[in-house]
């Protein structure tokens, strides 16, 4: 019987060997296929079980911080400012799955996946391993202020240090309270409300036509290429004048003549603008957009897919390159064509200009630290890019300086400080007299320490140095007088 | 070396095992300090080496020429055993460990009483009774438990629910070693070819067909296919010994595919089972029958090559709530990989292996037939036990409720499988005795 047991205990072999494959398999082969699976919730379990790290305020205030939930061995997030936050913040709702803002951008420091070798030491001295807390460059004082000023209107409001890149404040209005997507239902309603879009962050996603704030691009198009100097007489000030076939028209049809680029700039003349941008052509514009960070994601510390690019775009959405003969340069370099832009990206003009013609990179981390206090990661500035040189930055900001004092923004003075800044004022619906006010600058002047920019939705026939100046006077006056 | 030297010897492996692995669950519980970790986890593996130190003075002195590696082995997968269903639960763990005293006490009992083994043969008919008695047991009302739909268990009060199924194989192992003995020669000589296949004659197989027919009858009445697989797959081993005829062994295969198809399409209970085993991870069924082996898989997954340490897994959710269901017996190798990993499960496979060819081995060595039929039929069910069960938590066939010899938490299975063991010790005993002399 020797030779049927050793067959029977090769097929035994064979069987356990295939107990080896399967085992292999599931452990090893399609291991990472099942930890995807959405039915299997040990990554959700252990992420609930981890203290997240809290998200706080310049000043240190807590801005988003892990509670004990009532229900069950785990923690469940908690926001003490409410809808103040809401955007910079964002939400993490883990059992969903939906994360936003800083709560996704910064979830491996949050989550407290980011070191292993810790981890393990921790579980050696039996500690329970937390997550990292992450400070921001917010100003809670100032974000009241812009919340505030905005009174409920839809808009966007964002500052940031232009010598460093810190974000100050961003408002995007109207908000939503973060404690509030806990509860799926209420999601889907902000979501679902598309009259107001309160998850919508307008001061990155918001894609909106520019109006004569991007003059101040044209601007320093025309000056750093060597095309123009801020006093020489050479710009055509006439209205109307034709533009790609089709009149176009100053401010009550103003003529003003031979005019230089200071004065066109201090009071927004369409025509001139547009003569220069065609002069400058397409090329040039292309190239200096794209150095202010046109048609690229913004740099911030913060969820692709809520950043969107600025730049020309066509009927479809997909950006347009400037020299595609579907653009019309002319009144593109009055704000106008096809032109959207976001907030965040007209206050990244105006801080270039600020800090000497060099773009810091801009974030809304300052550092991150660990739960023993220890600072594990400072954001140190970086600078993104030079568009324009020193020379014509100071020219710029001397014409930005005019503006204000005796151009269309005098409504944004303040006592004792400069203030240098562009207003815009977008047609979004001429018939019905519907604008869109802008506002972009910095103070002070002479060292600037904020720059700023702000928008509004849809107005009855508000402009910029009426609408959205005072709301940017506020916040600087809130940020440089603090 | 002398055998039981050696069998010393293989004992320190096991000893340093249930050692480190109380250790490494101490630490990962982190509720210890220095000094509780190392006196406790020493005291359990003091405690552990005595118990296998008692039971090697006791074979030195019984049976001295018996196989010197079956033993350690099984302490190896017991003593692994006792640290998993430790990190599962401590109360689980004190039973466990006194299951192991009463089992290894059965089992010097067997290897005193049945010395002269070979008695077994005179009651081969009363021990093939005594088996399908203990399966129908489970089915007589008020003493009968049902679990997750099969009536698996008697309740003995306040004791545990004890498992006929573990008992019953190994009766079975024995009538069929000693009945095929007597057939197994008729059995080929009489064989006839019908349609080119060689059919055993009718007469001398009946009876064979008739035991092993009303176990399968009674197993699906008490709803137990794994059981029903294991023995099934003993009887096709035990007969292919007997004969070395391959054309049974595929005769038998294709009655039971007929069998498992007619039941994988009738039986709801079975129905489900195959439903689930065919997509395991269904949406639909995640939340009723496919839970287990869902989070089974997924339990292997999170584990990977290295595991995740003893107490790493997650066997609950933070509500409470049972994640990995019946972890410290029918899942309790979902959880091996999921702590030590594929690595940890191979050597885990590699030690019941290892136990399965030193049986097969005491099977070659055996002087007479009925020796070398048991040792063969108990190695065979042993090992098919682990494949049924490992192979339904890997979904390799469908899921079934069997233990993990050894190393499953359960009275009825310890005891059975030390008993398991004593036969074997006593076939090699006194094979390798005449054979020293």
């Amino acid at each position: 019987m020797n030779v049927p047991i050793m067959r029977l205990f090769g097929a035994i072999v064979l069987l356990f060997a295939i107990l080896v494959a399967w085992t292999s398999r599931w452990s090893v082969f399609e291991a990472q296929a099942l930890r995807d699976n959405a039915l299997d919730k040990r990554p959700l379990f252990a992420a609930l079980s981890v203290k997240r790290g809290a998200i706080r305020a310049a000043d240190g205030s807590v801005l988003a911080r892990s509670v004990r939930a009532r229900r069950g061995d785990i923690w469940e997030r908690d926001y003490p400012t409410g809808s103040l936050f809401g955007h910079p913040v964002g939400y993490a709702n883990l059992i969903s799955g939906q994360l936003s803002g800083l709560e996704r951008s910064r979830n491996d420091e949050l989550s407290g996946t980011t070191s292993e070798l810790n981890s393990i030491i921790d579980q050696l001295q039996g500690k329970r391993r937390g997550g990292n807390t992450v400070v921001t460059t917010l100003d809670p004082r100032a974000q009241r202020v812009a919340t505030d000023a905005l009174a409920g209107q839809k808009g966007a409001v964002v500052a940031l240090d232009p010598r460093s890149g810190a974000v100050k404040t961003l408002v995007s209005s109207p908000g939503y309270d973060p404690n509030r997507v806990r509860d799926p239902d209420q999601l889907r309603a902000l979501n679902q409300d598309s009259a107001n879009a309160p998850l919508f962050d307008r001061v990155t996603q918001g894609a909106y036509p520019p109006g004569s704030t991007f003059k101040v691009v044209t601007a320093a198009a025309a000056l750093d290429s060597g095309e123009v100097t801020p006093d020489a007489p050479v710009l055509d000030g006439d209205s109307p004048r034709i533009v790609s076939g089709t009149p176009l028209r100053n401010d009550h049809g103003v003529s003003r003549g031979q005019i230089d680029l200071t004065e066109a700039l201090t009071y927004s003349v369409n025509t001139a603008f547009a003569g220069l941008g065609e002069t400058l052509g397409k090329r040039t514009m292309a190239d200096y957009m794209k150095r202010f960070g046109f048609y690229a994601r913004p740099p911030l510390d913060y969820p692709d897919d809520q950043l969107v690019a600025s730049g020309e775009r066509g009927p479809d959405g997909r950006l347009l390159p400037v020299t595609s003969p579907q653009v019309d340069v002319g009144r593109m370099a009055i704000g106008q064509d096809k032109l959207t832009v976001t907030p965040l990206q007209m206050a990244m003009v105006a801080a270039a200009v600020a800090n000497g013609g060099k773009l810091m990179k801009p974030h809304l981390t300052d550092r991150v630290v660990d739960p023993d206090g220890r600072t594990v990661k400072t954001i140190e500035p970086e600078q993104m890019s030079q568009p324009i040189s020193a020379e014509t930055a100071s020219q710029l900001t001397q014409m930005m300086g005019n503006v204000v004092e005796e151009g269309t923004g005098t409504a944004v003075q303040l006592p004792g400080i400069d203030v240098a800044g562009k207003t815009g004022t977008a047609e979004t619906d001429p018939a019905r007299d519907i604008t869109q006010p802008w506002f972009i600058a910095f103070a002070p002047a002479s060292d600037p320490q904020i720059a700023i920019a702000v928008t509004v939705e849809n107005t009855q026939n508000g402009f910029g140095g009426t609408v959205a100046a005072p709301i940017a006077r506020d916040v600087l006056a809130t940020l440089l007088g603090g | 070396m002398s055998a039981r030297n050696r069998e010393l010897l293989g004992l320190i492996p096991a000893s340093l095992l249930v050692t480190a692995g109380f250790a490494a669950v101490f630490i990962e519980r982190g509720s210890l300090s220095q000094n509780q970790l190392s006196e406790a986890s020493l005291t359990y593996g003091a405690i552990f080496l005595g118990l296998c130190l008692a039971a090697h003075v006791f074979l030195r002195i019984a049976l001295p020429h018996a196989d010197p590696y079956l033993f350690p082995l099984v302490a190896v997968l017991a003593c692994f055993g006792l640290v998993m269903v430790y990190r599962i639960d401590d109360t689980l763990a004190r039973q466990q460990a006194q299951w192991f005293v009463v089992g290894l006490l059965l089992f010097m009992a067997t290897i005193v009483f049945l010395r002269d083994y070979r008695k077994l043969e005179q009651y081969r008919y009363l021990i093939a009774a005594g088996s399908l008695a203990l399966l129908c047991l489970p089915r007589l009302p008020g003493i009968g438990a049902q679990v997750n739909g099969a009536y698996l268990g008697i309740r003995i009060p306040g004791v545990m629910i004890f498992q006929p199924t573990e008992f019953a194989k190994l009766g079975i192992v024995v009538f069929l070693a000693s009945y095929l003995r007597d057939t197994r020669q008729v059995l080929v000589v009489g064989a006839r070819r019908i349609l080119g296949v060689t059919v055993p004659p009718l007469k001398h197989f009946g009876p064979l067909l008739a035991v092993w027919g009303m176990a399968m009858l009674l197993l699906i009445v008490i709803r137990d296919l794994g059981s029903s697989l294991m023995f099934f797959g003993a009887f096709l081993a035990l007969v292919y010994v007997a004969t070395n005829r391959l054309s049974f062994v595929v005769i038998g295969l294709v009655l039971f595919g007929l069998g498992g198809w007619y039941l994988s399409t009738t039986v709801p209970h079975v129905i489900d089972r195959v439903d689930v085993w065919m997509d395991p991870l269904n949406v639909h069924r995640y939340d009723t029958e496919g839970f287990q082996i869902a989070n089974s898989l997924f339990a292997q997954a999170d584990g990977g090559l290295f595991g995740r340490g003893f107490g790493g897994a997650m066997l609950r959710t933070p509500y409470d709530a049972p994640l990995l269901p019946a972890a410290e017996t029918d899942l309790i190798y979902a959880l091996i990989v999921n702590e030590v990993g594929l690595v940890g499960a191979v050597a885990v496979l590699a030690t019941y292996l290892l136990f399965v060819q030193r049986g097969f081995k005491v099977a070659l060595l055996a002087r007479d037939s009925f020796s070398t039929l048991l040792a063969a039929g108990l190695s065979a069910v042993f090992a098919l036990q682990v494949f049924v069960i490992v192979g339904g938590v890997t979904n390799v066939i469908p899921l079934t409720g069997v233990t993990l010899p050894f190393i499953s938490y359960g009275g009825s299975s310890i005891l059975a499988n030390f008993v398991l063991l004593a036969l074997l010790l006593l076939v090699s005993d006194s094979a390798r005795r005449g054979a020293a002399r």
